[in-house]
């Protein structure tokens, strides 16, 4: 009879899923944070390998050993610290003044669709002008002072700061302009009660991402005619032929990025705890 | 008595970039008077939200003018309340942040705009919740807040467009109990567009029942219920009546409409 009917097969029994594996799945803060370290122990342990045991001449590629040797001679013998602290003045400061511009007119830009179709299309064509082809023109210009290093990261962050606020205030939320219209809003009031603070958290993001771009562009200013700076020691070590010094300062210059953006995330989270609510 | 508001022959077209030219609303003409609650019901895409954003100065009329104490609406502002269907509160302010903004707006003192917003807070139900975030509330809460908001800021009229639309049936309902008693306490002028009939008949004095698109007014229905009106009044002779004629008239439009 059941023949005749026909029954289902029986599926076997599910078998747990190896979550690990799933897409998607979120793992544990302490699995992320072993995973995050295990790569960097991996990243020396080849590097170590490959330089200890002598597979690379040590001309080209320093070991660990060395780099580190090198590193604590830089700071002892060399007054590195004034180098980081040069670098990092001119990032902050030529990251500070292309804020302190774009920012408002990033704003009157999302804002006004008038002000937007005057500026967007000259700044559009300036954000692709490379800021590292400025450094001769700027040094014709400004000579070889701090103004020179300053307008470098100025001009390669101004544009892009502008172009990406405007385009986070021009997305604010259309019902929340009409809601405050119907509050009473003036225009004015639009712009400084609604999209201002609608659109402060992105623009916080964005300055980070761009203060991340503006560490690149310090480098190449400082490796051109200048007397101080991580650029600077990293051109006189290539002189030097110390690859120790060199692997020593770009690895200074991934950590100072590091702290700085998540010092930078962190302020964002605490200024803006209402746009992580979900 | 001359009407609180009073639309006058509004009709609106749009017309696409394409060149293609829509008629959303026929000449439409529509009193409403001083303490009136007026529900506007019609199938979706009907044009009776374009109305309502007509009257709120959000839109303009292809032709024809909408008076507000007699004088020309020219645009949106703080005499003609309005709660949306969407949740438009400002998610970086917080509940009583909200609820004040309008007043803030106005330059009212800061004293005065904590004792307002206090007693709006309260009407709602939502005291205890001052200092949370629009999104640490359900869709419910948030829309007692809209309302508040939009009360607080004493309108001439509230203008309300499908603003339980998105809620859950059980919520809706709560929430159509809580307005209708605090128009019976303030007997603040209500126009509200929903295309939920239980809902129209509810709340309202008068049902304007709006047609299928190009939408006019079709019919105008007094709802005479007494005050105050309970949730068992639904299952009365009286709102059954009414029930069935409002579905016959919706029923109709809402197949013209399909068959379009």
């Amino acid at each position: 009879m059941s023949r005749v009917m026909g029954v289902a097969p029986a599926l076997e029994p599910e078998r747990p899923r190896r979550r690990a594996l799933a897409p998607l799945e979120p793992v544990s803060t302490r699995t992320r944070l072993v995973l995050g370290v295990a790569f960097f122990i991996l990243f020396f342990a080849v590097w170590s390998v490959f330089t200890l045991g002598g597979f690379v001449s040590p001309t080209f590629l320093a070991s660990p050993v060395t780099m580190a040797k090198e590193g604590w001679l830089l700071f002892t013998e060399f007054g590195f610290l004034h180098d980081i602290g040069m670098t990092v003045w001119r990032v902050l400061g030529g990251f500070i003044l292309a804020a302190i511009v774009a920012v408002p007119l990033g704003i009157a830009m999302g804002a006004h669709k008038g002000v937007e179709a005057f500026l967007e299309p000259f700044v559009s064509f300036c954000r692709y002008l490379p800021a590292s082809a400025f450094i001769p023109l700027l040094i014709l210009w400004a000579g070889l002072g701090e103004m020179q290093k300053l307008l470098v990261i100025f001009i390669g962050s101004v544009f892009q700061i502008i172009l990406m606020v405007a385009v986070i205030v021009g997305n604010a939320r259309k019902d929340l302009v009409e809601a405050a219209y119907t509050l009473g809003s003036s225009p004015t009031g639009i712009v400084r009660r609604v999209l201002i603070p609608g659109a402060a958290p992105d623009i916080a993001e964005t300055l980070r991402l761009v203060l991340g771009w503006a560490w690149t562009y310090v480098i190449v200013a400082e490796l051109i005619g200048s007397s101080s700076g991580i650029g600077h020691m990293i051109t006189d070590s290539q002189a030097l032929l110390n690859t120790g010094q060199i692997i020593f300062g770009i690895i200074v210059i991934g950590l100072i990025g590091l702290v700085s953006d998540s010092f930078f995330k962190f302020v964002n989270r605490r200024l803006f705890a209402w746009s992580a609510l979900r | 008595m001359s009407p609180l508001l009073s639309i006058q022959g509004v009709s609106r077209t749009f017309v696409s970039p394409k060149g293609q030219v829509t008629q959303a609303l026929l000449p439409v003409d529509f009193d409403v008077q001083e303490n009136d609650f007026v529900t506007i019901l019609g199938p979706s895409g009907c044009g009776k939200s374009t109305m309502l954003r007509i009257v709120a100065g959000l839109d303009h009329p292809t032709s024809g003018r909408v008076l507000l104490g007699g004088r020309p609406v020219e645009g949106p502002g703080a005499d003609r309340g309005m709660v949306f269907q969407s949740y438009t509160l400002f998610p970086w302010l917080t509940i009583e942040q909200n609820i004040r903004f309008g007043l803030r707006e106005r330059g009212m003192p800061e004293a005065q705009q904590k004792e307002r917003a206090d007693y709006f807070i309260a009407k709602v139900g939502l005291r205890g919740f001052e200092q949370h975030f629009p999104k640490q509330l359900s869709g419910g809460m948030q829309q007692r807040t809209a309302i508040a908001r939009a009360l607080a800021n004493d309108p001439k009229i509230l203008l309300m467009d499908e603003p339980f639309g998105a809620l859950d049936n059980q919520t809706r309902v709560l929430m159509q109990e809580l307005l209708l008693g605090i128009w019976e306490a303030e007997r603040k002028t209500v126009m509200f567009v929903t295309h939920d009939i239980d809902e129209a008949i509810f709340m309202a004095n008068r049902v304007a029942v709006f047609s299928a698109r190009p939408g006019r007014i079709k019919t105008e229905l007094a709802v005479d219920l007494p005050h105050p009106r309970h949730y068992t009044i639904k299952t009365s002779p009286e709102f059954m009546d009414l029930k069935a004629r409002l579905t016959e008239e919706i029923r109709a439009e809402s197949m013209a409409a399909d068959a379009h």
